[in-house]
This record gives structure tokens, C-alpha cells and sequence, in this order.
């Protein structure tokens, strides 16, 4: 076998996720009021939108997250017996199938910082010319980059012709795709719908279909166009440059998405159940129960989020420290601390959702249906499951996806202050933090934060707009408002 | 209410206790009085002895919550934990690790933190609000979906964005105020404006879009549509009913935060050279200074119990029907 | 409209404040004053010269406190010059009878060295409270009750104030205090092994300490230290153990500066404390500077003091200072300047933007955190950009006395002892690592490559061929070049792990590089390392901790491969070369020799070494064994000798006198400001741009109309 597979724990995780999602989702199918729910979901144009942006963020984070250590090549002319005897040697170094795609993106690594599509580096070398007269002489001048634009050989002044030749076919390819896709859909409403390919595409466009076909036909075609061309140019440029250490920034991106979306997701994961439980228990009872809960949620709630934070991020790396041989790799190690700090990020956000849902619990409890019911003795799970909680629904979902952003948000400020993720981990946060220097250069370096802000912004965007969508189409009260 | 006040003052103290327990145990396994010892006693030339001396100096040789070898009480009371903790109590928070008094410290630094927490935190919730409500007003319409776009745009930025932004346009190009720095008193504006306006810029996108949904969930309710039947208009409507009822949830969300604006912001004090509580929280972690560390802790504990009671004191004032047994 | 009238109410406010630097920090009283600007990023933890060791502190130490002996200014190699003494103290050797010895005798005869310091007469104190005295002689505050300093809140709040002459018990007192039990001197360890009585009197003191109730004061004039004796009102002498050339660079560093007793009494008494009123606060010295205003959060300041004695700017440095005109204010009495404001700057890009507005002088670069935001240009470009030399800014370099290497721990079995095989490990990797791109990607060139634990500047360093380490480089036309990673793969093969793998099972070679997070921990900086050991096959595991858990494994050899570095106390070789000396041992004796290295050869040559003087008749004999340890080194490769890091400091047009300085630091008092140039080129450079704010306004406007439109459109409907 030329691969050992890894499986790490968050990545356990993320397939329990999805797991779990495609449960919820077959349940949900089979329950009329909540297939009308998702289906007003998927009506809403930007919401679907959206939801094609983070099914791609998706696709690149579970690629990410199948993990594998590569065999090492046995040293040619060697006594291969004496490698066969001892088994395969894996590298300690773990990749991932994404990574295995990107393998040119990974490699191709300049010496230090270019600009996005250079063919030159970004800085003056003393570069070593070899005179008629077979003398060293030594110039200053922009060096030539090892990988960026390497086809073009010496002609560098065919790079903008060949970018735009490159471009051009990358976007006929796009709208080839585009067309293929489109015409798919069509052809399948058109059958669905009985009619003739012409009304179908014609309903689309004029937003009769019941799902919002035309968003995500839109989103499709914006994402094709962009990221063909990126694929395009990936091949022989940088296309978003390369940092400090001449490593390519769009691979840095792509990377940084796994870590993103683990903790935004994972950390809910953990706090969700916690929250929800203890907050209707502590509105419904009050009492001793309230007293209780209360005393657990403000006592954890009222330390300081980032000393809390940071004194459990600093406990977990010294118990990782002091036991170096429970991991195999560095990237096992990484991966225990971004996990551990999403389970202290879900420790310390679930008491704001728990203190949210309580006060609201509160508040239904005092309403005249709900102290008829008590009056008529229903049982009290009963009403919390029946009444309490389908109203706090909304309440959940809204937290929920405005928890997704802040703790993408949260992990960037985190490792600013220097307890985020394993700095050998590539996230927005740790490249933003290392972007952050390079500001303060003359000339300015502005690429990785560009490059860094640009990506967070579609994936956050983007979660934060298919949260809107969820909403409407969940709150039972909004319903009929507009 | 008076009783309930009490009893909430009542649950102060265990929850104080249980804060510092937390405390102590979390940064005791991080943070041994051997590693506190070293960090303060610097990296050159430190001997054994030299340890030994700084903790016994300090008190920290003894053990941390049980003492086997204590008679009586002393099992409890002779260990760090009694002695670092009670005296906090009576707000006395001894001196940080490099010999400061920590409580005149405080008192130093809390001006320069809620010079720019209490602005921000009022002008925040002004904008937020009335944009909130010009949202509401149009709401349904192009007007509102930009603005709700805009409005989650703005929050899908990272704060750290905005002040890495804000300080290279304003103070780096533009050259319209001092990149960072503090003076006392009056002098003070020209160090404020920008962290304030960057503070309040990055709030407005979160908070009107939540106070947009309470406004719209208030503007579904039957009251309203029996207030517009009325006759009344939509503005009167908007500011005399919504506005009064959504306030419920918005106070929720709101009053916790008040008294911790005392804690001072993490993140621009320090990129903008403020002298505050933030900057001061953050010197001690990278400075593992424990007894700096325990007392914001049990300071900002204490704000946050404190603005807990107001939470719920404000239920009372806005909505007569809440009422505390 | 109201809201546009509004908008036109501010931007008229705007425009008369147009004309001035709108981004000043600093007070409108302070403009036009002769006050140097300057910024630190770590607050100072203690200003006690008993306690304060590190670069952050003594920059203000330095400038207050004054040792006997300073460094010369402009000299280099760093030369000792008086300071308050009236010369450099020559030892005297005795042997154990106290009988004098010459001072060519042999080091294991020397019983005890002799130091006799005498000060110069006149000297006076800044102004201070402490030495207040009432009509009948007695101290104005010798009992200060919680009643008195109830309105006292800064030391500026004592009324009167006064000054006293320096006398040599000031000096005795101090070297006292460095026992005081509840002071933790860093040096106090050290200095008891040499100084006679010291380790004795810290017992003492420890007992009485335990007697007296926590804050009490202790009379240390009360406690007797034999090695350290008043000869006469203005002269004392030190008596040390054995024979330690090295004690005359102590001498120059603040630990060994006066401290006078009435000034330790003032600020025992009980309260003091209370309001930070305390030695560690607000330092009293004789220094030229004061300080005056002590907010380590966010400003620091010092006063000129006018009580100083008097000093005239140098005559004499290295052959280039004249033509940089370090020279011009020869004779000049100092201080130049009246004040310093040091303001507090924690992030970088806004402490190199105000540089850049000529808001601060000077930009220092000490702190870590700096370094990396200091770029002149990407890449290993070392000079200044042309923006920069456009607005006069200097470029003052100078190879710091430091040194930044990878540490093998020795104990290690796979990378550690003096075995043939791991010694060509170490090679190895000594080769691949390419310390020349290192400096060049994350120094930008400010460093150079280190062939020895020494550092140039100091005794021992050796240029050129002889200095360059045969290890890792050859020498081709007249340069260094690093040895091809051919001959490193050789060399590991020679080691039994041919192509990273293990000669006989095939196992691949993993190494475990700790570090600590921040400095060596950045990513970028880890990528790098990983791929220089790959160049070799070698798979490298990077486990990179908080400071302490480092030093916890370094204390107990948990470690393989290791980042440190040393700054210099002194420059003297002694204080590197100890770093590998055996009977410093981290894990065995707790010192300072991480690597654990113990060569009974290279110890020897230590030994030696270490008691030897670099000027005198033995000089030539002292390099000669250095140059012999330094081989012995080179070849077991205990360290990876990384590079001497540059220091960078720029100045702007208007600071004269700014020569960099590794180990002399009392060097606010040689400069001078130009303070009319500054004040044009400021004014030049911050002129506001304000169309952005017309824009803002714009723009507001422009949003808010279309909401005010339809909400007219609305209520016209509605009417209707």
C-alpha cells in the first residue's frame, strides 16, 4: 500500500456531521410540516444562492478532511530487503486528499514573496552573472520565480497574452459547463413539469418554480467563471502570489476553509444539546432548578470569555506537551488543539443561547395558552415539547447561524491574541495574523490579506445570508408577517 | 423586589467562589508557582534557590486547596487558594507579580477604557437602532433587502479588518488623527474618535439586524395591525408601540454588557496604544502575571452578576407582567 | 435639511484645523521643545538596579543610574571608561594568606582579586524627597503617617525636595541589597559565588527578614559584608574569591549603582508601597536623567537632571565617526536634550507609522516583536527604500553581541554524545540548513551567519579564512561558501542513516525540533525549517510550546533539537563560550548549557581561557586557546551556529549623535535634535487629506436620500 490512511479526530467528526445531517434531512422529509419548512428554504433566491457558495466550501472542506500518510519512497539502489522487512515507512507527514489534488499547488514553492501572476519576484536579489570573459559579476535585479509563469521561458513579455488566452478559454469552458448544467435542469423540470423545454426555462427565469432555480443557476455561473479561470492560471502562476515563504496563497486558502468550517461546526455541535436542555428547563421550572442552572451558566459566563479561553487552550497544549507520544505526527497534534479549542469555544458560547432561551422561556410561560395547559394538566414535558420549544425554534436557528460566522470571526481574533489554532495549522486567523506584518512593508505586501479577507467574507457571507433564509422560512411568526 | 435583588446578591458570592475555583485550577495546571517563579525572576541565571526564595516570599510554597499537614481549619484556611482568594473579597487584590499595586492600577486604567467602551456602546445602539427601524419602516421592500445585505456584509467582516483597515485609510493616508496613543482629560478626543467610530462601524451590522427581527416579530403581532386600523401611522406606530415592545429583548441582549464596558476592548486597545483594562488583561496572560489575571477575572465576574440583576431588572421596568417571586 | 446643515457645521469646524498636523499624539505645549521622542513595547518591570536586567528596563536605568564605570561611547571594541570613578580599578591578587601576588600568577594560586574603586568628590543626586532635611537636620519625611500621605498620589506630591553628594556607602549599600531576600537580584546567585561574605549576608538577612513583620524595613548598615569594605568618604573596595577578569564589566552595569540608604528608608515605610511609591517606580540617581513621569502603560518620562555633575561629549572614536559626524559636538557639556518622552507601543505597524510621520526619532529596534515590522524592503534589501532616503531618514547598523543558534541536546541518543557517528549527524544538518536564506527571507539580511558561538566585536572573533567554520563552509575566491548538500548527504550516510534512512531497519530518521510559539514558532519560519531537513530526507517534527513548558523540557533534557539565543552581559568571550561548558550543564547542574555538550578537551580549554585578560602581555596566548576551543566546537557541532542578528536602527534627519551600541546603553545623553528641522519636516509630511470626508459625507447623503424619497413617496400615498 503506498498510503497509510489517518483518521483524525475532527475528521471523525465532520463525517459524524454529515452523517447526522443526512438523518435530520431523511426525518425531516418524512415529516409534512417540515418538508413545507425546507421547502419555503428552498424558494428563497438568496438563500439558495448561498447555499451553492457553501456547497462548494463544503465539498473543499470534506475533501480536506480525508487524511492519509504517504508511503516514502525507498532510496533507489539501496538494499530495498532491509526497507521490505521492517513494512512500508510512512512519512510523519499527513496530507489529505485535497491536498493529493493540489499536489502542484503544494510544491511549486518560491523562495520568498511574488506578486499574484508575477513571473518575477517581488524583491531585488544579487543575482551571479557569468561574463563573455567567464568572470562573476554580480547585478541587483527582480530574480526570475522558479514556478510562477516557468512555461513561458525567457519570453516573460507573452505573460499577458498568455493570461488572457488562458482566461478566454477558461471561460469558454465555464459557459460550455454552464450551458450543459442549465440545460440538465431544464430538461429535467421540463419532464417533471410536463411541458415543453421552453416554458420550463421560461418558468425559471420568471421565478415560478418552487425551488429557486434561478439562483442557484446564477450562483453557478458566477462561481464557474471564477473559479475555471483560478484553475486555469493555478497551473503555471501564483495566482494569488505567494507569502513570505514563497508557499502559493490560494493553496493556504483552500486549506484554511477545513478549519473554518470545523469550528464554526463542531463547536455547535457541542453546545446545541447543552443549551437547549438546560435553558427551558431552567424558564419552565424556575425554582431550584432555575437557581441551579443559573449558578452553573453564570458562574462559567461570567469569567471573562478570552481568560477562560485562554487558560483551556493553555491546559490542553500542556497536557499535549507533556505527552508527546500519543501522537504519531505534528498534524495530530494540530488537529487535538483545534479541537480542544472547539470544545472550549462551545463551553463558553453555549451559556449566552442558555440565558437567551431561559428569559424567552420566561416570557412564553406567562402566556395565557400555556398556563391553560397547565391549568388542565398537561404534563410539563409535554408542553415544553409541544409548545415551548417549536417556539423557540427560531431562537436557536438565528443563534445557531450567527454562531457559525462569530466563531470564524472568533478563531481569527483568537489566534491574533495568540490562543487560537496550532500555529503550524493554516486557518484565516493564522493568515491573517502573519498578513497583519506585512502591511507595515514598503512596498506593501497586500495580497495574502486580501486573498485571506476576500474568502472569509464569501464563506461567512454566504452563511450568515442562507441563516436569513432558514429563518423566514422556520419562524412561525414571520410567517405571515410580510 | 427588593428580596429579589438580595437573593440575587446572595448567589453573587457562590458564584464568585465558584469563579475563582475555576480559576485557580485552570491556571495552577498551566501555570505552576515554579513557572509563575521563573517568568518573573527572567530567563538568565535563575538557581533553585532563587525559585525557592520567590515562592516562599510570595506564599506560593504552600500547597493549593488542601493542606494534610495544617491542623483544624488550617487544612482549608494554609493553603494559596484561602490565601489568595479571601482578601479579594474585602477588595483587596494585592500586588501583581512585579510588586504593583493591583487595585490603584485598576482605578488608573479604567478612565482610558470607558473613554472609549461608553461611547462606542451609546453611539452603537443609537445607529443600530434607527437604522434598525428605517429598515423596518421599509421593510419588505428593495430598501430593506440591501440593508439587511449590507448589514450581514458588515458583519461577515472580521473586527480585525476594520482596524487594520480603518488605521492604514484614516491615520496612514489620510493623516486625520494620531495612529495610536492616549493622553488624559481632554486631549483625549482625538485618540478616541477613531477607535470609537471603527468600534461602532463594526457593531452596526450584527446589532440591526437583530434588533430588525425583534422589530418585525413586535410588527406581526395583532396590537399592531389593531393600532394601524386605528389610523395611527406607520411611524407612530413604528415608535410608540414596536419600538416599546421590542425593547424586551433587545435590553436583554444589551444591559448584561454594560457594566463590563469597565473590562475595556481587548482588541483596540491595544492596536490603538490605550492604556486600559483590555490592554492591561492581555499584558498579564502573555505575561502569565496570575495575581493580575485573578483579579480582572473576579472583577469582571462580578460586573457581569452585576449586569445580570440589571437584565433582569429592567424585565420588571419595561414590562410590568414579568414579576419575581 | 437639518442634517446637512449639520454636515456643513463640521466640515467648517474642519478647516482652520486644517493648516497644522492634525496626527500629532502629542500635547500642542510640547512642540518647538527640545524633547526626544521614542517608544518602547514592554512595559519595564522593575527600575530597581538590584532587580532589572532586561533590555526594556535598562533602557531607562541607564540613562538614571550610574554605575563607576561606563563604556566609551564611540570606541570598538567596547572599551570601560570612568563613570562616577576617577579610573578604571585594576585588580590586586592575593594569594590565601593575603599576601599580594603579581598579577601574572597562576589562576589556582590567586586566592582572592582586590578592587579598589575610588569616586569622584561633588557628585549630587536628582532632587528627591528622601533627602529633605528639616532645620534641625533631621529628614523631613522619616515618618510619614497614613494621615500625611493621604493627599500624596505621585512622588511630585512632596513638597520639598533636596539632594545629597555621592558618597561611596551608597555604592556598599547597593551591593548589600543584591542580598536582600525580598529583592530576587538575578545576580545574586552569581555574585555569592564571588564576592566575599555575600552568600552569608543573604542568610542573615533571610533570618532577620523572617523576624521583622512583611513590610518593615531593613537596616542593612546594621549587617556587615566583609567583602566589601569603606576605605574612605568617596573611595571602597571589593574582595572577590579567586580570579575573575570579567568583574570590571559588573561594574558598569546598573546592579552595582548607588543606592542611598535615606532613600531605601523613605520608601520602607509603611504605605509607600500602597501608592507604588517605591525604588522600583520612581529611581533616584545621579545619572543625567530623571524620571519624571512613570506610566508604564502608556508614557515615560525623563527629566534632565540638574544636579548632574558634568561630562563633555567625546573626542575620540573609530576612524569613520568623523566622517559621520559623530565627532562634530566634540567637547559639547551633556545632556543635549531636556527631556525624553518614551510612549509605549505595543503593535507594530503603528509604532513604524508614527517613525514614518517623524513622530518618533528614532526607531530602536530591541524587541522581537519589531524586528519583523522594521522592513526596508522585501527580500534581503538592506538599504533604505528611496521614499526613505527621500525624507533624510539614516540607516544605522551594527552586529549585535548576540547569538541565535539550534540546539542539539547531547544527551539524546540519536542526535546527541561525541560518537564519529552522531558527530556527522550534526554535520549534517549543519550543512543543510541554509542560515544565509534564513537571514535573507525572515531578517532581510540583518544578521550574519554565524561560524562560532562568537560574535564579531568581541575577543576571539575571527574574520575571514580562519574565522570561517570548515564544517559547513568552503573557502572559494576569497568568500564562504556552504558546503554542497552533496557533501551533507555523504556525511549523513558516513552517519548510518544513508538517504534520512536508517542504514540497517530502513526506518526513516524523524527529528523533534521544540520551540517556542511566537519567535522561532511562526508558521512560515517552521515551513522552512521542514523543508531545509527535507532537503536531506530527514523528517522533521516541530513541537513548538508556551515559554515555559519550553524551559521545563529543556531543564529536563526532554528535548532533541532546541532554538535559543544569548545576548552578551559583557563583551567578553567568557560569556558565550560558557554557554558549552561542561560544569554548566542544564540538566545535570541546572546552568546555562542547554545542549548539556561536555568535551573534556574543550572544558580544559575553558578553564583556561576564562581567567586570562584580553589586553596585556597574555593576550596572543588567550586567542590562541580560543581558537582552539572554537575548533573543538566547530567539529562536535553541539550547536547549529545560527546568526549574529544586525541591529537596525533608523534616525531621522534632525537626531544627531545616534551611534548603535550593544552593551553601552546610557546613550540618551549623547544625543542632540535639531528641533527646527523636525518641526518643518513634520508639518511638511502630516498635511491632512480631506476629501475623504467630504466623500463620507457624500455618501451618507447619498444613501440616506433614496430612504427619504420613498418615505415621502409612502406618506403621500398613504394621504391620498
Amino acid at each position: 500500500m503506498d498510503f497509510l490512511p489517518v483518521l483524525l479526530w475532527s475528521d471523525l467528526l465532520i463525517w459524524a456531521l454529515v452523517a447526522v445531517a443526512a438523518a435530520s434531512g431523511w426525518l425531516s422529509a418524512r415529516s409534512p410540516l417540515l418538508r413545507a419548512a425546507w421547502r419555503r428554504v428552498g424558494s428563497h433566491r438568496t438563500g439558495m444562492g448561498s447555499a451553492t457558495v457553501l456547497v462548494v466550501f463544503g465539498v473543499i472542506g470534506l475533501l480536506d478532511s480525508l487524511h492519509y500518510r504517504p508511503a516514502l519512497v525507498a532510496p533507489t539502489g539501496e538494499p530495498m530487503a532491509a526497507a521490505s522487512r521492517q513494512g512500508t515507512a510512512y512519512s510523519v507527514e499527513v496530507l489529505s486528499l485535497l491536498d493529493r489534488l493540489l499536489a502542484s499547488l503544494r510544491a511549486r514553492s518560491e523562495k520568498t514573496y511574488s506578486e499574484p501572476l508575477a513571473t518575477r519576484a517581488y524583491a531585488k536579489e544579487a543575482i551571479d552573472l557569468r561574463d563573455a570573459d567567464g568572470r562573476l559579476r554580480q547585478i541587483r535585479d527582480y530574480p526570475r520565480l522558479k514556478y510562477g509563469g516557468a512555461h513561458l521561458g525567457d519570453d516573460e513579455a507573452r505573460r499577458y497574452a498568455d493570461i488572457v488566452q488562458r482566461l478566454l478559454q477558461a471561460l469558454a469552458l465555464a459557459a460550455a459547463i454552464w450551458c450543459t448544467l442549465a440545460g440538465v435542469t431544464v430538461a429535467v423540470l421540463a419532464r417533471a413539469g410536463d411541458c415543453t423545454l421552453r416554458a420550463a426555462w421560461r418558468r425559471i427565469w420568471r421565478n415560478q418554480t418552487d425551488f429557486a432555480w434561478n439562483a442557484v443557476l446564477i450562483v453557478l455561473a458566477c462561481l464557474l467563471a471564477c473559479a475555471l479561470p483560478l484553475a486555469g492560471l493555478a497551473d503555471d502562476y501564483h495566482v494569488f502570489g505567494t507569502d513570505k515563504v514563497g508557499q502559493d496563497v490560494l493553496y493556504q486558502i483552500l486549506k484554511s476553509v477545513r478549519t473554518a468550517l470545523v469550528i464554526g461546526l463542531v463547536t455547535t455541535l457541542v453546545m446545541l444539546p447543552l443549551a437547549v436542555v438546560l435553558g427551558v428547563m431552567a424558564g419552565y421550572f424556575r425554582g431550584w432548578v432555575d437557581d441551579v442552572i443559573q449558578y452553573l451558566y453564570t458562574t462559567l459566563s461570567s469569567i471573562p470569555g478570552v481568560l477562560l479561553i485562554a487558560a483551556a487552550v493553555l491546559m490542553m497544549q500542556v497536557l499535549i506537551d507533556t505527552h508527546p507520544q500519543w501522537f504519531a505526527t505534528a498534524a495530530e497534534r494540530a488537529d487535538l488543539r483545534l479541537l480542544a479549542l472547539c470544545l472550549i469555544l462551545g463551553l463558553t458560547s453555549w451559556t449566552g443561547l442558555c440565558r437567551l432561551l431561559r428569559g424567552e422561556t420566561l416570557k412564553l410561560r406567562e402566556l395565557e395558552f400555556i398556563q391553560a395547559a397547565q391549568a388542565f394538566g398537561v404534563p410539563d414535558l409535554r408542553i415544553i415539547a409541544r409548545h415551548i420549544v417549536p417556539n423557540l425554534m427560531h431562537i436557536v436557528i438565528i443563534a445557531l447561524v450567527m454562531d457559525f460566522s462569530s466563531l470564524v470571526l472568533a478563531e481569527a481574533v483568537l489566534s491574533y491574541v495568540g490562543i487560537g489554532v496550532d500555529p503550524t495549522m493554516i486557518s484565516f486567523g493564522t493568515m491573517i495574523n502573519n498578513a497583519r506584518m506585512e502591511l507595515a512593508r514598503e512596498p506593501m505586501v497586500w495580497w495574502s490579506l486580501s486573498a485571506a479577507f476576500s474568502f472569509m467574507l464569501a464563506l461567512v457571507l454566504a452563511a450568515n445570508l442562507l441563516a436569513d433564509a432558514v429563518r423566514e422560512a422556520f419562524d412561525p411568526r414571520l410567517a405571515g408577517a410580510i | 423586589m427588593l428580596a429579589y435583588i438580595v437573593r440575587r446578591l446572595l448567589y453573587a458570592l457562590p458564584i464568585l467562589i465558584g469563579v475563582n475555583l475555576i480559576t485557580f485550577a485552570l491556571f495552577f495546571v498551566v501555570n505552576t508557582p515554579d513557572d509563575m517563579a521563573r517568568m518573573q525572576l527572567g530567563v538568565k541565571r535563575v538557581t533553585p534557590e532563587a525559585i525557592a526564595k520567590w515562592k516562599a516570599e510570595r506564599g506560593y510554597d504552600r500547597p493549593l486547596f488542601i493542606n494534610a499537614e495544617a491542623a483544624g481549619t488550617g487544612v482549608v484556611t494554609e493553603t494559596i487558594f484561602f490565601a489568595k482568594s479571601v482578601r479579594m473579597f474585602a477588595g483587596d487584590f494585592g500586588r501583581a507579580e512585579d510588586g504593583r499595586d493591583i487595585a490603584r492600577e485598576i482605578r488608573l486604567r479604567m478612565e482610558p477604557s470607558l473613554a472609549i467602551a461608553v461611547p462606542t456602546f451609546i453611539l452603537g445602539l443609537l445607529v443600530s437602532v434607527s437604522f434598525a427601524l428605517l429598515l423596518t419602516f421599509f421593510r419588505a421592500g428593495s430598501l430593506d433587502f440591501w440593508g439587511v445585505f449590507v448589514c450581514v456584509a458588515m458583519m461577515s467582516i472580521s473586527g480585525l479588518f476594520y482596524i487594520i483597515g480603518g488605521q492604514y485609510l484614516v491615520s496612514k493616508l489620510w493623516r486625520l488623527v494620531p495612529i495610536s496613543g492616549y493622553a488624559g482629560g481632554f486631549d483625549a478626543w482625538k485618540f478616541l474618535i477613531l477607535p470609537v467610530v471603527i468600534g461602532v462601524v463594526s457593531g452596526i451590522g450584527a446589532s440591526t439586524r437583530w434588533y430588525r427581527t425583534m422589530f418585525l416579530e413586535e410588527i406581526a403581532k395583532d396590537y399592531v395591525r389593531t393600532a394601524r386600523a386605528k389610523g395611527l401611522s406607520e411611524v407612530v406606530v413604528l415608535f410608540r408601540h414596536v419600538l416599546r415592545n421590542a425593547l424586551i429583548p433587545i435590553l436583554t441582549g444589551v444591559v448584561v454588557v454594560i457594566p463590563l464596558l469597565f473590562m475595556g476592548s481587548l482588541l483596540s486597545e491595544s492596536f490603538f496604544g490605550i492604556p486600559g483594562l483590555g490592554s492591561y488583561t492581555i499584558d498579564a496572560i502573555n505575561a502569565q502575571d496570575f495575581a493580575v489575571v485573578r483579579a480582572m477575572v473576579f472583577i469582571g465576574s462580578l460586573l457581569y452578576i452585576i449586569g445580570l440583576i440589571l437584565t433582569d431588572l429592567s424585565y420588571t421596568l419595561v414590562d410590568p407582567r414579568i414579576r419575581f417571586v | 435639511m437639518s442634517f446637512v446643515r449639520i454636515v456643513c457645521l463640521f466640515l467648517c469646524l474642519l478647516i482652520p484645523a486644517c493648516s497644522s498636523e492634525q496626527n500629532d499624539p502629542y500635547p500642542a505645549s510640547e512642540r518647538g521643545l527640545n524633547i526626544l521622542y521614542s517608544a518602547f513595547t514592554e512595559r519595564p518591570k522593575h527600575l530597581d538596579p538590584a532587580q532589572s536586567y532586561t533590555e526594556d528596563e535598562i533602557t531607562f536605568t541607564a540613562q538614571i543610574y550610574e554605575p563607576p564605570l561606563q563604556y566609551h561611547y564611540l570606541k570598538r571594541p567596547y572599551t570601560l571608561i570612568p563613570a562616577t570613578s576617577t579610573s578604571v580599578p585594576v585588580a590586586r591578587y592575593t594569594d590565601a594568606q593575603g599576601r599580594d601576588l603579581p598579577a601574572d600568577a597562576a589562576p589556582d594560586r590567586i586566592a582572592y582579586s582586590i578592587y579598589e574603586v575610588r569616586i569622584r568628590p561633588g557628585i549630587r543626586y536628582q532632587p528627591h524627597p528622601a533627602f529633605a532635611l528639616d532645620a534641625a537636620g533631621q529628614p523631613v519625611y522619616g515618618t510619614v503617617d497614613g494621615e500625611r500621605l493621604r493627599a500624596i498620589e505621585t512622588l511630585a506630591d512632596f513638597p520639598s525636595v533636596s539632594t545629597r553628594e555621592l558618597v561611596a556607602d551608597d555604592y556598599i549599600y547597593q551591593i548589600k541589597r543584591l542580598a536582600h531576600p525580598r529583592l530576587h537580584s538575578p545576580i545574586f546567585g552569581m555574585m555569592a559565588e564571588r564576592i566575599v561574605g555575600l552568600r552569608e549576608l543573604g542568610k542573615v538577612l533571610q533570618d532577620e527578614a523572617s523576624r521583622l513583620p512583611a513590610a518593615a524595613w531593613l537596616d542593612l548598615d546594621r549587617f556587615a559584608l566583609p567583602g566589601v569594605t569603606r576605605l574612605d568618604r568617596y573611595s571602597y573596595r571589593i574582595t572577590l574569591r579567586g580570579k575573575y577578569p570579567q568583574f570590571v564589566y559588573w561594574l558598569a552595569m546598573p546592579f552595582f549603582a548607588p543606592v542611598p540608604r535615606e532613600v531605601d528608608r523613605f520608601y520602607a515605610q509603611p504605605g509607600m508601597a500602597e501608592k507604588n511609591l517605591t525604588l522600583d517606580w520612581y529611581p533616584v540617581g545621579t545619572g543625567p536623567f530623571m524620571l519624571t513621569e512613570n506610566n508604564p502603560n502608556s508614557r515615560m518620562v525623563l527629566q534632565r537632571n540638574p544636579n548632574f555633575h558634568g561630562e563633555t561629549y567625546p573626542c575620540d572614536g573609530e576612524a569613520a565617526d568623523r566622517a559621520a559626524g559623530l565627532l562634530a559636538d566634540c567637547g559639547q557639556p551633556l545632556p543635549f536634550i531636556e527631556r525624553a518622552v518614551f510612549s509605549r507601543e505595543k503593535e507594530s505597524i503603528p509604532y513604524w507609522n508614527k517613525f514614518l510621520q517623524g513622530y518618533y526619532d528614532a526607531s530602536s529596534i530591541s524587541s522581537d516583536s519589531f524586528d519583523q515590522a522594521v522592513r526596508l524592503g522585501v527580500g534581503g534589501d538592506i538599504e533604505l527604500s528611496d521614499e526613505m532616503r527621500g525624507k533624510g531618514i539614516r540607516l544605522l547598523t551594527s552586529v549585535r553581541a548576540s547569538i541565535f543558534y539550534l540546539g542539539f541536546n547531547m544527551l539524546d541518543p540519536i542526535v546527541g554524545g561525541l560518537s564519529e557517528q552522531t558527530t556527522r549527524l550534526r554535520q549534517a544538518l549543519s550543512i543543510a540548513i541554509d542560515q544565509e536564506e534564513f537571514i535573507s527571507i525572515f531578517m532581510n539580511g540583518r544578521g550574519i551567519a554565524a561560524s562560532s558561538p562568537l560574535p564579531p566585536g568581541i575577543f576571539g572573533y575571527l574574520e575571514g579564512e580562519e574565522g570561517s567554520n570548515p564544517v559547513v563552509y568552503d573557502w572559494v575566491h576569497g568568500q564562504a561558501r556552504r558546503k554542497p548538500l552533496s557533501a551533507a548527504r555523504k556525511l549523513l550516510a558516513e552517519a548510518g542513516w544513508p538517504n534520512g534512512r536508517h542504514a540497517t531497519t530502513g526506518e526513516p530518521l524523524v527529528l523533534n525540533l521544540d520551540t517556542t510559539t511566537g519567535g522561532m514558532g511562526e508558521k512560515s519560519r517552521l515551513d522552512w525549517l521542514t523543508r531545509q531537513f527535507a532537503k536531506l530526507e530527514i523528517q522533521l517534527v516541530v513541537r513548538s510550546t508556551d515559554f515555559n513548558r519550553f524551559q521545563d523540557k529543556v531543564r529536563k533534557g526532554a528535548v532533541q533539537l532546541y532554538y535559543l539565543g544569548w545576548n552578551a552581559d559583557y563583551p567578553d568571550p567568557e560569556n558565550f563560550l560558557f554557554l558549552l561548558a561542561g560544569p554548566e550543564g542544564k540538566v545535570a547542574r541546572g546552568g546555562e548549557n542547554a545542549s548539556n555538550y561536555a568535551n573534556p578537551e574543550y572544558d580544559r580549554l575553558f578553564e583556561q581561557m576564562k581567567n586570562m585578560e584580553s589586553d596585556g602581555p597574555r593576550a596572543a596566548e588567550r586567542l590562541r586557546i580560543i581558537r582552539q576551543a572554537v575548533a573543538v566546537l566547530q567539529h562536535d557541532a553541539p550547536w547549529i551556529y545560527g546568526f549574529h542578528p544586525k541591529s537596525y536602527t533608523l534616525g531621522h534627519a534632525w537626531l544627531h549623535n545616534r551611534k548603535p551600541s550593544d552593551v553601552g546603553n546610557n546613550i540618551l545623553k549623547y544625543q542632540r535634535i535639531d528641533g527646527g528641522e523636525r518641526a518643518r519636516l513634520r508639518q511638511a509630511w502630516n498635511r491632512p487629506v480631506l476629501w475623504p470626508l467630504f466623500a463620507i459625507a457624500l455618501l451618507l447623503v447619498g444613501l440616506l436620500l433614496p430612504a427619504v424619497l420613498a418615505y415621502r413617496r409612502r406618506e403621500r400615498g398613504t394621504a391620498c
